[in-house]
Formats: structure tokens, sequence, C-alpha cells
């Protein structure tokens, strides 16, 4: 019997480092030649308090900017859209993300950690998002969501956009000032890596209302799709009487996006901006049919109630588009794949992450999928996205020497 | 098949774990009451390092005579190892994928001989 040297190592020992903890997903990625086509991941997020000392001087408001350095950042939290991510400890990077080192250098750490990840994954540009600030449309302060939502746009494309081709974003919008968010589109559009802008869901102003018109008219004669990303309050009323969070999560994440796709259906807004395109985020796929067939159902009765529409609801809602996490894959494939038929998923659904989010997917939950084509695998996991934000075709410097290695 | 050798008997006390590579085969080798396990470290939803996580026993709902709720506590005799990606739980005496049992990690044989641990790959 032989007696081989393995290699032996005490994980608990092992100091955080996400290029270990996500070692498994670099395997993924070479076994499955992921060097042969461009992915781009369209949601992700860092975690924006690492930077708030950095975040708060661009606060213009000297009082607000007073309020946010001394509550350290909890004038933004009024709100409930927290939860238990970390699972008590189960989802270790939560714990142990913070004391992850990056090198000295001219790069911002959060570049240098975000570059990590992406790497391990194969990923060649993501759409990176922050975290708290998906619960900021609650604050019952508005200059709190203007004046944070502009610091951090103005941080974030300044310090890490304007550093990092690999990394883009579609900015936040404060919604609950119009005229704030519009000032936005326009001075924020054409800086480098700015590919979009983005709407939180969690909010409780209708977004057909006369005064977003402006707004979306500017989208859509700059070309820029208008995001969807959703996520859950547990203050909000239906929520609130759901009592553990994996009740509050799968509702919430689907419920938020299931309103506002509603509302901006039947108000006619894809008729009268037929050139602004949609991402809808973080809300699964699972929804997507069901309130396809739902609201074909009662137009057909009540077609009187949507008159600006020319076609049935999902008509529209197919020609949307939709990001893949968290994609629900336990149990029945048959349904995952007569989802991604209702969608047009070959040309209408976009990869995303979610990392480093508790319940992030990995490319491989699309490319390992038996029923796509190859095609359809990489328009899934990048030429979508590719074509939709007019990004370059682009391989990471890893996935280049891959190349180079193979031709060798 | 071939015994790797792991580590002394002596280095591992209870509720340790350690990771053995061998080639492209990553195996977690966990001491637990006296009695050696080992699993693929490979978690059976997205392939995460399932043997790399935390350790934490079976939480359990606790139900009053009328079947009311009364709180949670954990079941001490069944530990879980938990996939640090995503959360994941497999019973750490059987590899059983705690909420479905009928999925669960490959098992490796332990060995212990003269001192020494050894896990068949």
């Amino acid at each position: 019997m032989n007696v081989m040297t393995p290699i032996v190592r005490d994980p608990n020992a092992d100091k955080f480092d996400t290029r270990r903890l996500l070692a498994h997903a670099a395997e993924q990625a070479e076994d499955r030649r992921y060097e042969d086509f461009m992915i781009i991941d369209v949601d992700s997020h860092h975690y924006e308090t690492g930077s708030y000392r950095e975040i708060f001087q661009y606060i213009e408001d000297p009082v607000m900017r007073d309020q946010f350095v001394h509550t350290k950042g909890q004038t933004m939290m009024l709100r409930s859209t927290g939860g238990f991510q970390e699972m008590a400890g189960r989802i270790t990077r939560y714990e142990y993300r913070n004391a992850e080192e990056a090198p000295p250098g001219a790069r911002h750490k959060d570049i240098t950690l975000t570059l990590k990840w992406m790497d391990s994954m194969g990923i060649d540009v993501a759409c990176v998002f922050p975290t708290p600030m998906l619960g900021l449309g609650l604050n019952p302060i508005v200059e709190v969501e203007v004046q944070y939502a502009r610091a951090y746009n103005r941080w974030l494309t300044e310090h890490i956009l304007a550093h990092e081709p690999r990394i883009v974003s579609m900015l936040y919008l404060p919604m609950n000032d119009p005229v704030a968010a519009l000032k936005m589109v326009e001075d924020f559009s054409g800086r480098q890596g700015v590919v979009g802008f983005l709407i939180t869901t969690v909010r409780y102003k209708p977004l057909y209302n006369n005064v977003y018109m402006k707004l979306y008219a500017a989208l859509e004669e700059r070309g820029l799709p208008l995001a969807f990303h959703a996520a859950t309050n547990w203050g909000d009323q239906s929520m609130n009487i759901t009592n553990r969070f994996i009740a509050s999560h799968a509702l919430g994440f689907t419920w938020f996006n299931i309103v506002h796709m509603t509302n901006w259906v039947v108000n006619g807004i894809p008729e009268r901006f037929p050139g602004l395109k949609s991402i809808w985020i973080e809300s699964g796929l699972a929804w997507i049919p069901f309130l396809m067939q739902r609201l074909d159902n009662e137009y057909m009765m009540r077609s009187s109630e949507a008159p600006s529409l020319k076609r049935k609801p999902s008509d529209y809602m197919r020609g949307m588009y939709y990001t893949s996490q968290p994609m629900e894959m336990i149990g029945n494939r048959t349904m995952l794949e007569e989802t991604f038929n209702m969608i047009n998923a070959e040309t209408q659904l976009v990869y995303a992450s979610d990392y480093p989010h508790w319940d992030m997917d990995l490319p491989s939950t699309i490319y390992d999928l038996p029923f796509l084509s190859l095609q359809a695998k990489k328009n899934i996991l990048g030429e979508n996205a590719r074509k939709l934000f007019k990004l370059d075709t682009i391989l990471s410097p890893e996935k280049q020497a891959r190349l180079k290695a193979r031709a060798a | 098949m071939a015994q790797v050798f792991v580590c002394s008997e002596l280095e591992m006390k209870d509720g340790d774990v350690r990771i053995v590579r061998q080639d492209r085969v990553e195996v977690g080798v966990y001491r637990h009451e006296g009695s050696y396990y080992a699993y693929r470290n490979q978690c059976l939803h997205q392939g995460g390092p399932a043997c790399e996580g935390i350790i934490r026993n079976k939480v359990v709902d606790l139900f009053g005579a009328d079947r009311s709720f009364l709180g949670q506590t954990y079941d001490e005799k069944e530990p879980h190892i938990v996939c640090p990606w995503h959360g994941w739980e497999y019973k750490l005496k059987t590899g059983e994928c705690a909420p479905d049992p009928k999925l669960r990690l490959k098992r490796h044989d332990v060995v212990q001989r003269e001192g020494g641990i050894y896990v068949v790959i």
C-alpha cells in the first residue's frame, strides 16, 4: 500500500484570504476554461463602511457631515433593511473580511480586494454597488438620501472607477428628491465606469409619478439603462409579521421588485419610454413567470385600466433585462428551463454573483446548466451585459495569461 | 486508493479539522468525541469548501405540550459541518445534508495506526 506525502493544513489556523476562500471557484474557472470568453458580473457589492471616513468628507452639508462622522454612519441607518446575513457566524467572510489585508500601494484597498474575488471566479468586469445604501430610500430625511448618495457617487467615481477599468457601476439615484435624481444623471453620466443608474426598490414613492418623467427621458436620451435593485424591509407592514430572516428575505427581495414592476408596466412606462432599458436585480427568476401570467390574465379582462399598453404585460417584461442571482436551483430543473424560455434568457438574462453577500452565485450556476447551448451560456455570462453597457471585450490579466500558456 | 498521512494522533483534539490535499482531491478530516470522520471538501451546492467552515450544532425549535413555540436551542448530539460559502449544513457523523438526507458528502475512510492518522484517498 502506498504511503504518500500530502498537503495538510488546519483551516482554522489560516489567515483569512479571499483567494483561499474562493480556491474552489478558481478551480471551476480553470476547469471550464472561462478564459475563452468574457464574464461580466452585473450585480456585486462592496462594503462602503470600510471607506466611511473618505466618503463622509464628500458630504457637502457641513452639519450633516458632522452628524455622519459622529454617528459613524448611523445617520443613514434609520431603517430596517438589514438582517442576519452572516447567519450567526456561519458565513465566515462576514466576520473576517475586515481583517483581510491589501498590500500598501497606490491602489485603493477596495480595488485590490474586489479584483481578488473577481479573479478567483473568472470575472472580467464587475458592476459594483454598495451594501447599507440598499435601504437608504427609507430614510425619512430626504436630504440624507440626497447628500449621502451624492457623496458616495463622487467617492466611487473618483477613488474607484477612475482607477480600475474592470470595475464599473450603476449609480444610486436619490428618488425621494426627483430634481436631485435628475441632477445626478446630468452630473455623473459620461464619467469613467458609469454604465447606468439604479433605483433601490425598498421605497414607498410610486415610480410612475409624473415627477420622474424628466429623469427617465434623460436616461433614455443618453442610452443608459435603469436598474431596479431589490432588498427587503422587515419594517414593512406585511414583512413585519414574518419572524425569521429567511421569510423576510425570501419574500421581500421579490416583493419590492414585483410591486414596482407592476406599476412600471400597467402605467405604460415602457410604452412611453421605448428606448429606456431596464434591469431587474436580485429577485431571482421564479417571480417573473408568475407575474407575467398574473398580469396577462388580468389585463385581458381589465385592459381599460391599462389603456396605454399595446401588447400584453408579459410582452413588455420579455424585453427587459434580469440578473440571474439568486437563481432558484433546488428541486425542479424543468421549471427553471421553462423560466429561461419565458424570459428570453438567451438575450435578456445577465449573470450576477452578488458577492460577497451570503446567497452569492458563481458563474458555474449558469455554465453548468445542461439545457443551455454554449453560445447561450456565453451570452448570459457576459455578452448580453457587454452589449447593454456598451463595453469593449476585455479579459482579465489572469485569463490572458492562461490563454497564452495554452497557446505555448 | 492510498492511505495518506494526516498527522499524529496527538495533534488533533476533539473539534479539530485538517484539510488534506492529494493532487486535486481535498478531504476534511474531523475528530469528534474521540472518533474520526472524513469527507470530500466539496459542497454539493456550488462546490464550496464545505469542510473549511465552522461546526455548529443543529438548531431545534422548542414546543410546549400544547405545541406553542417556546424558543430555540442546540442539539449537542448533532454537530453540523457548515459550508462557509452559503451555509449549507451537513451532519458531521454521517455527511448527510441536514435538510435533505438524499444528499451526502462523499465519505473517506480514516485509519489509525502506529500513532498516526491516515485518510484513504
